[in-house]
Order: structure tokens, then sequence, then C-alpha cells
């Protein structure tokens, strides 16, 4: 209940802050159509859609991340299914612009659109392909627009990697320090700047987990960029 | 491996870590490298030792006293209980610390001289030390539950030090006549691992449900309420119907007595009979906190921001024996307090950097296969004690799938905390 209302809460300042035009707005699904082109390669959508190389997008929206049966998906993603992530245009909206950044370990090989336009157009033209949506524009997204909107002062800092071996102590009572993962995931070698925005993510609790939401709520910018900087030399 | 890498990534890049490391030595009065003695090699203690000795890089030596070659986590103990692990999966050895140049003594310490900054041992060696750390875990208080005593702990085990005690009551609890009772007198606040007793009732009333379905289980317990209440009370309905009675204060829960050659229990009064009984008594530091004269009632207050003694600059105490405001007794708790405790012994015998400290907790319980829960918090320090600043806790009617993964992730989180503690 709380995190609905958390959540509702965000969505109405992120809407505030953004203007009209953004955020939960789908595009052209004509044009949808036509970006859609990127994709099917993998997906597959309409009557006879079936799960190719990626699972097929016939009501995506609403549909729990990582949940259709049958397909092989990333921990990650099934991880963040579980701890509740149902796709909806926000969520779709941040994942389609950065994959590895929304879900690392994603094998959905894919750069993103980096177009604001053409995420909202191909969301449009999927959203025909599916029945009851979750999250028609009006109704409390499940999550915010983007990812996370992140300033270029906090993708710039420079991380203390002394400060981020002692900080990165806390991270390892869970997160193995040699990069193995058993339940919970390596954290070792990410590019510094997916980590910062995965961290940023939690703490703005956009990522749904409420532990890694406690532990990235009480980490300063400047201390996530020292864990970032530490973590990446592993 | 890791080692090496890291060793080379510290010296090939010369990045900040090397200051970490800098052996500039503050006098140790005694000319050599300074010393730190770690008394206890569970959660806090391993911890600590390894993390002064990794950062350190030589420059303190660091002892260790434990005298057990094998420690068995309490963690995932009531899980052995369960059939979900194998005692073996519980066992850690001290190979890699001493690998790592850590010297480890085999030994008990059983007194402290805080004068002359020694620790003596059973075996009549003496330690001296510049900063020592404590994290004996706990002791029993002598008579809480009248009627039983350690002596007694063979025929009323209490299986809260992991090891031949959990393996004994497993064994008790297979044995048991069918339809028999099951019984646990359950301990009064503060106790390590506040869920402890009720995850272990899940896991007695599993291993029940396979083997003796129709036996009973009665939990006595002094408290009026307890960790993840909800969710207990909602995973027994759910998956032990009618196994188990809870007996409150308000029904003679905190008036218990118990015979242990009769094996019986009495509670406020009416005796019952019971088959096994699982006494978990009133907790309080482990007793070398008391011979150090450094605690205050039954635990050892410490100023939260470094772990240090209120009552000694050059003691710290973890884990279980300290008190130090709101953490729970927690292995998770233990292993996050001796970083703490670590970086600031390091900075105070060498010139590494002081950082703030911070601290964090969850704990996970298993109460039925693939049922997961979990509760946890973060934690700031004050001169005052620590204090929480944000919990979450799992909620009642969760889906299969997301306790399924809760599960899935204590198992990893076991995996994460035995490597930093052991290796
Ligand atoms: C059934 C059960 C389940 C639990 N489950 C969890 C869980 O899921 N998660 C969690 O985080 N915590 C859990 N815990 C709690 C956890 O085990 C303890 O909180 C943790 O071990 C405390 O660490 P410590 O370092 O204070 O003490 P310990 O780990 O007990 O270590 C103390 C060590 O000191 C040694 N020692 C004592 N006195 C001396 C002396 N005089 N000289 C030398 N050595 C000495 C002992 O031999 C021992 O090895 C559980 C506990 C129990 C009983």
């Amino acid at each position: 209940m709380q995190t609905i209302l958390r959540h509702a809460a965000a969505a109405v300042l992120v809407a505030v802050a953004t203007g009209p035009g953004m955020a939960d707005d789908f595009g052209d699904a004509d044009e949808g159509a036509r970006v859609f082109r990127k994709c099917q390669a993998c997906h597959a959508v309409g009557p006879d859609a079936f799960s190719r190389t990626g699972p097929h997008l016939n009501d995506l929206f609403g549909r729990r991340a990582g949940a259709l049966d049958g397909f092989d998906y990333s921990a990650g993603l099934v991880r963040m299914g579980n701890d509740g992530l149902a796709w909806d245009f926000a969520s779709l909206d941040a994942y389609l612009e950065n994959p590895k950044a929304f879900a690392s370990d994603t094998r959905m090989n894919f750069v993103g659109l980096k177009d604001a336009e053409d995420r909202a157009d191909v969301l449009a033209f999927l959203r025909q392909y599916s029945d009851s949506p979750a999250n028609i524009p009006g109704a409390a997204p499940t999550a915010a627009p983007r990812e996370v909107e992140l300033s270029d002062d906090i993708l710039a800092l420079v991380g203390d990697v002394a400060y981020g071996e002692y900080l990165s102590s806390e991270c390892l009572t869970c997160h193995q320090a040699d990069g193995g993962a058993t339940g919970i995931p390596a954290i070792t070698g990410w590019p510094e700047e997916d980590f910062v925005v995965a961290m940023h993510a939690y703490k703005e609790k956009i990522r749904p987990h409420p532990v890694m939401q406690m532990m990235a709520g009480r980490l300063a910018d400047d201390e996530i960029a020292a864990l970032a900087a530490y973590f990446g030399g592993l | 491996m890791t080692l090496n890498r890291r060793q080379f990534i510290r010296s090939g890049a010369g990045l900040a870590a090397t200051t970490l490391a800098a052996p500039h030595v503050y006098a140790a009065g005694h000319g050599g490298a300074p010393r730190v003695v770690v008394i206890g090699g569970g959660a806090g203690g391993a911890t600590a030792a390894r993390y002064i000795n990794k950062d350190a890089g030589g420059a303190i030596e660091v002892t260790l006293v434990e005298p057990s070659r094998t420690y068995y986590t309490c963690f995932f103990s009531n899980l052995y209980i369960g059939g979900f692990r194998t005692m073996d999966s519980l066992a850690h050895s001290y190979g890699t610390l001493a690998a790592e140049g850590i010297n480890v003594v085999h030994d008990y310490a059983v007194d402290v001289d805080r004068g002359a900054r020694t620790v003596t041992l059973a075996s009549g060696a003496t330690l001296p030390y510049d900063k020592l750390i404590l994290s004996p875990g706990i002791d029993f208080v002598d008579g809480s539950v009248p009627g039983w005593d350690v002596t007694m702990q063979n025929r009323m085990p209490h299986a809260y030090k992991a090891g031949s005690q959990t393996e004994l009551l497993k064994a008790q609890i297979e044995a048991m006549p069918e339809g028999g009772t099951f019984a646990m007198v359950a301990p009064p606040n503060p106790y390590r691992c506040p869920p402890g007793p009720y995850e272990r009732i899940s896991m007695v009333a599993h291993l029940l449900t396979q083997t003796n379905p129709t036996a009973k289980i009665l939990l006595v317990d002094p408290k009026e309420k307890y960790s993840k209440q909800g969710l207990f009370e909602e995973g027994w309905q759910k998956h032990y119907s009618g196994m188990i009675e809870r007996i409150g204060p308000d029904f003679g829960g905190a008036n218990v007595s118990v015979d242990p050659m009769a094996m019986t229990v009495d509670i406020d009064g009416s005796v019952e009979n019971v088959d096994v009984c699982n006494v978990i008594p009133a907790q309080k530091a482990g007793v070398i906190c008391e011979r150090a004269g450094l605690t205050e009632g039954n635990w050892a207050p410490v100023d939260g921001r470094t772990m240090v003694s209120r009552m000694d600059a050059d003691v710290h105490i973890l884990g279980d024996a300290s008190e130090q405001g709101d953490m729970p007794k927690s292995g998770f708790s233990a292993n996050s307090q001796a970083k703490v405790a670590a970086m600031a012994v390091r900075a105070a015998l060498t010139d590494s950097r002081m950082f703030p400290a911070k601290f964090s907790n969850t704990c996970w319980s298993l109460i039925a296969p693939e049922d997961g829960v979990k509760v946890g918090a973060a934690y700031e320090a004050t001169e005052e004690k620590i204090a929480s600043t944000d919990s979450f806790v799992s909620q009642t009617g969760e889906d299969a799938a997301l306790r399924k993964a809760t599960y899935e992730e204590s198992l990893g989180w076991y995996d994460g905390i035995s490597a930093d503690i052991f290796g």
C-alpha cells in the first residue's frame, strides 16, 4: 500500500516537474510500427506471435517482468518481476532507453532507443496488443518516467576509491567480492555509469527491491560514485 | 585469485587504496608493529580480524583467539533442523584467515588485565595488545528458567550455539513418539536473533509434518510480541494448521519452570509432559566481558560510532555481547559492526583514514519450503546509541513467487556473508 502511494506521489511530482508532453504520453502508433522494425529480429507481436529470441509482446502492458512461461529470462529481470515490477509505460520507457542500465544482466542485446519520441511511438504501437493495460494514462504508474534522471554533475563525480573500499564492506555482507553470484547478483566490474544509474534508481525507489532501496537510500551522491569506482575496478 | 588481482590493481594503478595499506605506524611503546588481539572467531570477531589484517597490509599484527577449530554458524542452523541444510554446509574453518597472515590461536581467553593490556589464555599464556576486540557472543543467565542449567543441556538442549547442540535437538525430534509433544521455552528480550526461535518452530513443524504429523508443538513465550509475528502466524496457519500452540504471558508463559529429569514443563502451575524440550534461556554477553569488567547489567555498553567500550578506549566490543542501541543481535549486525570497528582500530594504529560509521541488518527466515520472509533496517550512530533510520519487512499475503525469491536471496546472503567472514 505504502509503496503504491509513494509511487503515485512520485509520479505526480515528476509530472509537475517535467510538464506536459513527456512521461506517460503515448506517441503515434503508426510511427511506432516503423520503429518496431528495429525490434522485429527478435520480438513478435500480433495474433500468431510466439516467443523467439525475445519473448512475444502480446499483453505486454501489465505483464510481470520476466514472467512469460517457458521463456528463459535473465535472473535480474526475473528478480525485478518477483519484486513487483509489472511493465507499464514508465518502466518500458526506461528499459528501452537503456536496457543494460535498467537490468544489467538482461539478455536483450540492444543499445536502446535514445529518442524519447521513438519510445513513445513504439509503446503506442505495442499498447494496441494489450487488452487491459495496467497503466493507461491517468492511473498510477509503477515506475517513474525514466529509470532515473541524473544531472551531469552527478554523472561527472569522480569516485574516491579508498572511501569506496570502506563503503564496499557493507555491500559484501551479501554480494561476493570475487564476483560470485548465488541468489544475489554480482556487482563487480560494472561500467561505472551503469552502477551509478542503478544505485540512484534504487535510491529513488524506481527499482523495486526493498533491501537495495534502503541501502542506496542513505548513500550520498559522492558515496555512490565512490562505490562505482571501487567495484568497477574489481 | 582475487587477492592477487587486487594486489595487482593496487600496485599497478597506485590508487588511493595504497594509503589504506600504508604502514605508517603509531609508536606502539614496545617498538614492534602494533598488536590487535581479537577474542572470539564468530561473525563479529573473524570479520574484524580479517578486515584489520587485510587493510593494514602487514602494518598491524592480528591475533585471533577462538577455542573451536570449526565454527558452525547459528544462521541457517534452523534450516538444518528442517532438513534444508547439512551440518557440513554450516561448518567453516579458520584456514583462510591463517593463510592471510592472522595468528589464529585455538585457546580460550580466561581473563583480561586492562591495566597491563594483556589477555590470559586457558593454557596459561598471555597475549599483549595495543587494541583489544571482544566478540564472544552470548552466554546464558543462570536461573532464568528454574530447573534448567547447562548441566541439563543434553536432556533439554538450547541449540542456541550451533553444532552438537543443534544435532542433538534434531535427533531428539526425530526420535519423538508418534503424536508426541515438542516444547520450546522462548527467551525474554534481548536475545540473539529475534526471529530465531520462531523460525525454529517453523522448521520443527516442517520436520514433524514429514515424520510425525500428529505431533504437537507447544511454544511457551514470556514476550507479549515478537519479531515478524504476523508473518509467522500467517505461515503457521497456512502450512501447519492446528499443530502449534503458543502460550504467551497472558496465559502464564512468563512463569515457567522445567524438570529435565521428569521431562515436564510447569507453566504457571499446570504441568505438561513433553517429549522434547528446547530451552532457550535468557542471555548475556559472553562471560569474558564480565571478567574484563566491561559489562553493565547483562551486556557490554559501547559507543556505536566506533564500537569502542564505554569503559575502556582500547577495547572494542562487537556483536551479540555489545549493547549499542537499536540493532538486533544478528550475524549480519555483528559483521556490519566489525567493519566499523576494524576501520576505527586501523585508523588509531596507523595513519589510515577514518570514515563515518554505517550499519545495516537484514534477517531472512524460512517458514516452509520456499516460503521465505525478511526484515531489515539501516542505522546511524550518534553519541548516545546506534539508531534505526529506515526499515522494511515482508508483507503478509505475498505471492509464492516473491516468497521463493526471498528464500533464494537468503541462500545468496549465506554464501556472501560466509565468504566475507571466513574467506
Ligand atoms: C538459531 C539461530 C539462528 C540464527 N539465524 C540468523 C540469521 O539468519 N541471520 C543472522 O544474521 N543471524 C542469525 N543468528 C544470530 C547470529 O548467529 C549471531 O548474532 C552471531 O553469531 C553473533 O556474532 P558474534 O560474533 O557476536 O558471536 P558468535 O558468532 O557466537 O561468535 C562468538 C565466538 O567467540 C568464541 N568465544 C566466546 N568466548 C570466548 C573466549 N573467552 N575466548 C575465546 N573465544 C571465545 C566462541 O567460541 C564463538 O566462536 C542466529 C542465531 C541462532 C541461535
